[in-house]
């Protein structure tokens, strides 16, 4: 656990230096300021507009940057040559693989509360109540969903050649699956087979998302969702998180390094 | 290799042929109405494409009427083909069939079902509360959820104040109306919340006469301005103006079209039949009324409007 935590802590390190995190946290906040300095029909309270295009630039933030982080982490290793002294040394590809899991989440985490303190700040000024437990909730969904998003692109930076092609891939997949993931099982059933069959079991194989997408309730101010619910949805992401960083543990344990 | 210079020259000589090439194409193109409206980005930007964003943007507002619970392109949008807060502002005649508060259908499969959790899955209205009112009634005895659409008791929140939260619908209608200036019912759906909710009958009708500079004597437009002085400026001289413009212009334009919107004459005759009736032109409505009854979709209601006010006519010329 030392060897992972060392690891993570290094990935963490790396992430503060550089500026992705910075310029879209910046971004953010001066689109969603310039927004919200229009002028509509003289109503100053409007603010769901501004909340729901707060949140879109968030999901997109946090996309960008656990995707193109974590995806460079292990052919930036191979590449700058560290990845022999740091296999040396007493530690397996496994605890490597979860180390740079842990920092890249852990760094998104971070990066997540300081979005949505922002988001909360803007919605505390413009509406009269601050629901904290819809916030929380939202945050640790949004949190936990980035734990697949990173095991994905971890598993990806091990399969495909270079970090340029493993982002778009990433990107698109689960751009796709956040878009139409839920509706796949519907489009199916409209259609013939064989696609029919085809297009159901890829909807159960794939990472359902959407589950942790709760931007339209925090956006219209519907109540938390109830605890069933939102625990399950943290365990179907640990589940299936961990079914992507054993894939990825596999591949890389039999890569061969050069 | 060529040098930098040469490079630089072939560049800029590119350059000259083509903003002289779009110079000599600008002269030799048709000029129409449009040449002489002020210089519009979006329409530069985005050329006709902008009209799709604005419907867009439209049914986005009506997605926010109803708190985000709206049909997506892949679930059963018979009960939503027009736009709820329209219909229900009462600018556009409703088309919706099926039932609103169920278009997701039973769940397929156990997925399905659990990820209804994650978004607005309740029939809410943001001019009855929408999810803060849904919310607040769940734990209160006094409503009640009836088919997945909360039915409150309507008393205990202050009326007034449950309706502002159609303020929300707003931002969306106005960039729809910037995106595209000839769709008529973005201007009077707004007009519609902005003065019957918001209190904002000044906004509504600045609103509305800048849809009417896009859309020059458009009766829809000019219906929803005659509402505005007849309903909230108690103005009954130019509502009546206003009526009787929106009229002539339908005569006008509406009847060489191959669907008449008869709905839109209908509401404002009606409109107008009532005016006069309040003003105690009992003649003039009755003769107005008689003409509701040829265009009415139900022509008993008008009938026996009618009735009743011929009663009344024939009370008042007996007592004199």
């Amino acid at each position: 656990m030392n060897n992972i935590l060392a690891v993570s802590s290094v990935v963490m390190r790396e992430m503060y230096r550089r500026k992705d995190f910075y310029v879209l946290l910046i971004l953010t906040v001066l689109i969603t300021l310039i927004l919200g300095s229009v002028n509509l029909f003289n109503d100053s309270n409007i603010v769901r507009y501004l909340k729901e295009i707060c949140l879109l630039l968030i999901w997109v933030s946090s996309l960008v940057i656990a995707i193109t982080t974590s995806a460079r982490q292990i052919p930036a290793e191979r590449e700058s040559r560290t990845i022999f002294p740091l296999l040396a040394k007493p530690i397996s590809r496994t605890e490597v693989l979860l180390g740079k899991f842990l920092g890249c989440w852990l760094a998104s985490g971070v990066a997540l509360v300081c979005f949505y303190l922002f988001f909360g700040l803007i919605s505390a000024a413009r509406e009269s109540g601050w629901p904290l437990g819809s916030y929380l909730q939202a945050v640790t969904l949004h949190w936990f969903m980035l734990a697949i998003v990173i095991a994905i692109a971890l598993l990806g930076s091990l399969v495909f050649a270079a970090p340029s092609s493993n982002n778009t891939i990433c990107f698109v997949v689960i751009a796709g699956i956040l878009l139409i993931g839920r509706h796949l099982h519907k489009v199916a059933v409209g259609m013939e087979q064989p696609s029919r069959g085809i297009l159901t079991v890829l909807y159960f194989l794939l990472p359902q998302l959407g589950w942790f997408d709760v931007r339209e309730r925090i956006t219209h101010n519907w109540p938390p969702l109830d605890a069933g619910p939102f625990l399950l949805a943290l365990v179907y992401a640990l589940v299936t998180a961990s079914v992507f960083l054993f894939a990825a543990s596999w591949v890389f344990n039999r890569k061969r390094l050069q | 290799m060529p040098p930098v210079r040469t490079n630089v020259l072939a560049l800029g000589g590119l350059v000259t042929a083509a903003f002289s090439l779009a110079c000599a194409l600008q002269v030799a193109m048709p000029r129409d109405e449009r040449d002489n409206e002020p210089f519009d980005l979006m329409q530069t930007l985005l050329g006709d494409s902008r009209r799709m964003f604005a419907d867009h943007f439209f049914v986005k507002a009506d997605a926010y009427f109803h708190s985000g619970f709206y049909p997506t392109i892949f679930d059963n949008r018979e009960s939503f083909e027009t736009a709820h807060m329209a219909s229900d502002a009462g600018v556009v005649e409703e088309k919706n069939k099926g039932d609103e508060h169920s278009f997701l259908g039973q769940p397929l499969d156990v997925f399905d079902k659990f990820s209804r959790n994650f978004f607005p899955s309740v029939h809410t209205h943001m001019d009855e509360g929408g999810a803060d009112e849904g919310h607040s009634h769940a734990g209160h005895d006094s409503g009640e959820l009836k088919e997945g659409h909360f039915v409150g008791d309507g008393h205990d929140h202050g009326h007034e104040e449950v309706g502002k939260g159609v303020r929300e619908i707003l931002p969306w209608l106005k960039i729809s109306a910037s995106l595209d200036p000839s769709r008529v019912d973005t201007y009077t759906t707004t007009a519609y919340w902005l003065r019957s909710r918001l209190s904002k009958s000044d906004e509504a009708e600045q609103f509305l006469r800048e849809g009417l500079r896009r859309n020059p004597r458009n009766p829809a437009i000019l219906f929803e301005l005659a509402r505005i002085y007849r309903e909230d400026r108690k103005d009954a001289a130019r509502a009546r103006n206003l009526f009787e413009a929106g009229i002539a212009s339908w005569q006008k334009t509406e009847p060489a079209k191959k669907e008449p919107n008869v709905f839109l004459l209908h509401q404002l005759m009606s409109h107008l039949a009532q005016l006069e009736e309040d003003a105690n032109n009992d003649l003039r409505a009755i003769e107005l009324w008689e003409k509701v009854k040829q265009v009415a979709p139900d022509p008993a209601g008008p009938d026996l409007h009618l009735r009743d006010l011929r009663d009344k006519l024939a009370q008042k010329s007996g007592q004199q």
